[in-house]
């Protein structure tokens, strides 16, 4: 049967078809939505974990008994993952075992654009890299295979384009005939004391050399011999832009990126007048070509950063583009916290009580855009809390005071608590404000240890967020309702100014949670146009559903308005209004 | 190139419901038989920033997303998003927008104005220019939600997809209990 799949939903397909038992990662763009899918079919257990680490470990636990497991992170996931992966290489697996790192090249929805094929070759794990849908389905499956069949972790890497894009698949049937998992004891192979690794190293690297002979007959790798004035190598979505704008060009085509097929390449060389290597980000298999002897064109002309595209690589072959409309400019449009959030409130005090505001990553790093210009800095997962206590250690006790921590549930719970840890157990005198909205939001209102669901839906054990800050030893510990704006800066104020690390929890969830007893919408507002002033304070806070109407006698006057159909009635702009003009619709 | 490959693009604001119509255009251009790919970018996109999803189908499709100057049927669910991806759009292209505008960030708190007469300067660029009331048909069809299908049938009639095909994407696309309006709502759009 055809059908048309994301990326996403063909990786998670490809998982089914080869009989994956388990499937387990923590939300990040692009790769959410492989595990939202993988939730589709009853035959696999799909799961969040608190953090990219756990979540491998889960998925290496499944393997050692015996269980096809696949894991599913973004690029900059397979950071927090490092550790186990580095070893998982040396231990090999039972069950096959397949982790997908999805790349973001361009950063559409990420701090950085590292390039994961770089981790393949580190933690010396094959990698293979679909161009579409199709693709994605059958090198899961292919992965799967291959991982039993050379005892080896196998990485499937994804990005944007590739995740987020759909095209035609056909569908196949679930393979039956697999073993049944159950324990079997094999410490030689898989405690990885010295003695044992000792041994496994060098059959990890015997694995690869395997490999890479094998790669050469391999069909995921393809050799298309057309006009051979050129020869382009290349992989992934590079290969579609290639085909688009150099439809004559000969191409190999490596499906699987690491280790390369090195005979395969000398053949293709050999066959061609010129040869290119056309990838996306690090010149990953160029080096690799230029190591071997060869002579190559790579990163000459093709763009280091941000992702590729048939304009770019048409700049690159200096052919001419197409003629396009100008374009004037015009306000932009930039993403911002949706009516009702929780967390307006709170950078609205921070922008007022002038902090210095260390971030992180959620919904929440919105709160660096204007008017709430109330972010300092924004690194990684987790990382607000040992920045505020970092910058504790150097500034003078005036300057101590004006620093504070902002990070949402899902994100302390990934890595922050260890700071948060650190904060306390060191005595930093900053503040931590943990933006509890009861989801992770930014990715697509996912789960987590904290919301009392599963991503099965169904209702579990939840942290208890005050009690675990209190166990990592924080005794200044206040819980406040984000909504109620003088609350939230009195309180935040108070924090501030005292010398001891604190912890403040904000109560109120976020306004997309679809489930009944979480959010409400409350009675909608409406601003009387009769005692507005125009004073524009109600704009301060930057709410999508709070508008200012010009009075359209070209003067600056006007009055703000608010739509019906966006507010929820969180009640924050009518705090603001020192002129009673706003209120509840009755 | 002999490869014909027709290139649409859905433009608007996160929540207008575009990423349900490029997914009924991709399932319709796949029933009548062509290859079909389709890009967009989601996450920080959802926050109502723009959205611009890329519909290309034909006999063979490589690329999922249209080079730049080769579009040939602009699908503007908004004014000013409809004329910011104009330079996607090939001279000559067809444009179909939606008769609404949504203020951005910037104008709502009054630091800009939403640029004036957008309709009339589309329309001095791109002959073939057809501006929809999509709201107003979409409630004629009896809910204002439907917007969104109002605008696919407008579309539809200048794409070489048959009307049974689009009607079969409708149908495994959208939910029974809204199904019967949708269908007004795209047939509505059809007539414009």
């Amino acid at each position: 049967m055809k059908t048309i799949l994301s990326g996403n939903e063909a990786i998670a397909r490809g998982a089914y078809e080869a009989g994956c038992l388990v499937a387990c990662g923590y939300p990040g763009t692009p790769s959410t939505e492989i595990l939202e899918n993988t939730l589709k079919y009853n035959e696999i257990n799909s799961s969040w974990a608190p953090n990219e680490k756990v979540a491998l470990e889960v998925v290496i636990g499944a393997s050692f008994g015996g269980g096809r497991a696949l894991c599913t992170m973004k690029h900059v996931g397979v950071n927090v993952a490092a550790d186990p992966l580095f070893t998982l290489s040396y231990t090999g697996v039972r069950g096959g075992l397949v982790i997908v790192a999805a790349d973001d090249p361009e950063m559409h929805s990420s701090q950085n654009e590292q390039d994961s094929r770089n981790y393949a070759k580190f933690a010396k794990v094959p990698m293979l890299e679909p161009s579409d849908s199709m693709e994605c389905k059958e090198f899961t499956r292919l992965a799967f295979e291959l991982s039993e069949q050379y005892d080896a972790p196998v990485m499937l890497r994804s990005s944007t384009r590739i995740s987020h894009g759909k095209s035609v698949v056909e569908l196949g049937e679930r393979v039956t005939d697999l073993p049944l998992p159950k324990l079997e004891k094999n410490p030689a192979k898989l405690v990885m004391l010295p003695g044992n690794a000792r041994v496994r190293h060098p059959l990890v690297e015997q694995k690869l050399l395997d490999l890479s002979k094998a790669a050469a007959t391999m069909p995921l790798n393809r050799m298309e011999i057309r006009d051979s004035s050129i020869g382009i190598i290349t992989a992934g979505i590079c290969y579609q832009y290639v085909r688009e704008v150099l439809p004559d060009a000969s191409t190999l085509k490596l499906g699987m990126v690491h280790p390369l097929p090195h005979d395969l390449i000398r053949e293709f060389a050999a066959k061609v007048d010129k040869l290119y290597v056309i990838e996306e980000l690090d010149p990953f298999i160029e080096d690799q070509v230029k190591a071997m002897g060869l002579k190559a064109i790579g990163k000459e002309i093709i763009p280091l950063c941000g992702e590729l595209t048939p304009g770019r690589l048409r700049s690159a072959f200096c052919l001419p583009q197409p003629a396009s409309t100008p374009v004037d400019n015009m306000p932009g449009r930039p993403p911002n916290m949706c009516p009702g959030c929780p967390h307006r409130g709170v950078f609205f005090a921070l922008n007022q009580l002038k902090a210095y505001v260390t971030g992180d990553i959620g919904c929440y790093t919105l709160g660096f855009m204007p008017p709430l210009s109330a972010m300092d800095t924004c690194v990684c997962m987790g990382a607000s809390i040992g920045m505020a206590t970092g910058v504790t250690k150097v500034v003078s006790a005036e300057e101590k005071k004006k620093v504070v921590a902002v990070i949402g549930d899902s994100t302390f719970l990934h890595t922050g608590m260890n700071g948060l840890m650190d904060m306390v157990y060191n005595n930093s005198p900053a503040t931590v404000i943990i933006l509890d909205n009861s989801i992770t939001a930014m990715t697509g209102r996912q789960d987590n240890p904290a919301s009392g669901h599963t991503l099965m839906n169904e209702p579990t054990n939840a942290v208890n967020i005050p009690l675990l800050c209190k166990a990592l030893g924080a005794k200044n510990i206040r819980v406040i309702n984000p909504l109620d704006l003088e609350e939230t800066k009195r309180v935040i104020g108070e924090e501030m100014e005292r010398p001891e690390p604190s912890v403040i929890i904000t109560n109120k969830p976020c306004v997309l949670i679809k489930r009944d007893d979480v959010f409400q919408k409350g009675p909608v507002y409406a601003v009387d146009a009769g005692k507005c002033t125009g004073c524009r304070a109600c704009l301060k806070i930057g709410c999508p559903a709070i508008e200012w109407r010009p009075a359209g006698d070209g003067s600056k006057k006007g009055k703000a308005g608010i739509d019906p159909l966006l507010c929820t009635g969180c009640d924050v702009c009518r705090q603001l209004c020192k002129f009673d003009a706003i209120g509840s619709v009755k | 190139m002999s490869r014909q490959v027709t290139n649409v693009l859905l433009v608007g604001v996160g929540g207008q419901g575009i990423l349900l119509a490029s997914e009924i255009l991709s399932e319709a251009a796949m029933l009548a038989g062509f290859d079909v790919k389709k890009s967009e970018i989601h996450g920080m996109s959802q926050r109502g920033g723009s959205v611009v999803s890329h519909v290309r189908y034909g006999t063979e499709v490589f690329s999922p997303i249209v080079p730049e100057g080769e579009g040939d049927i602009l699908f503007g669910f908004e004014l000013m998003e409809t004329a910011r991806s104009l330079l996607l759009l090939k001279p000559g292209g067809t444009v179909v927008a939606n008769d609404l505008q949504i203020s951005p960030p910037s104008v709502l708190m009054g630091q800009d104005t939403y640029p004036a007469g957008l309709a009339e300067r589309i329309k001095s660029q791109f002959a073939d220019f057809l501006l929809v009331d999509g709201q107003k048909l979409a409630a004629d069809a009896g809910n204002v939600k439907a917007a969104n299908t109002v605008l696919l049938g407008a579309i539809s009639k200048r794409l070489s997809i048959s009307e049974a095909y689009w009607l079969k994407a409708l149908e495994k696309m959208v939910p029974v209990k809204a199904l019967e309006i949708n269908k007004r709502a795209f047939l509505l759009g059809r007539e414009c």
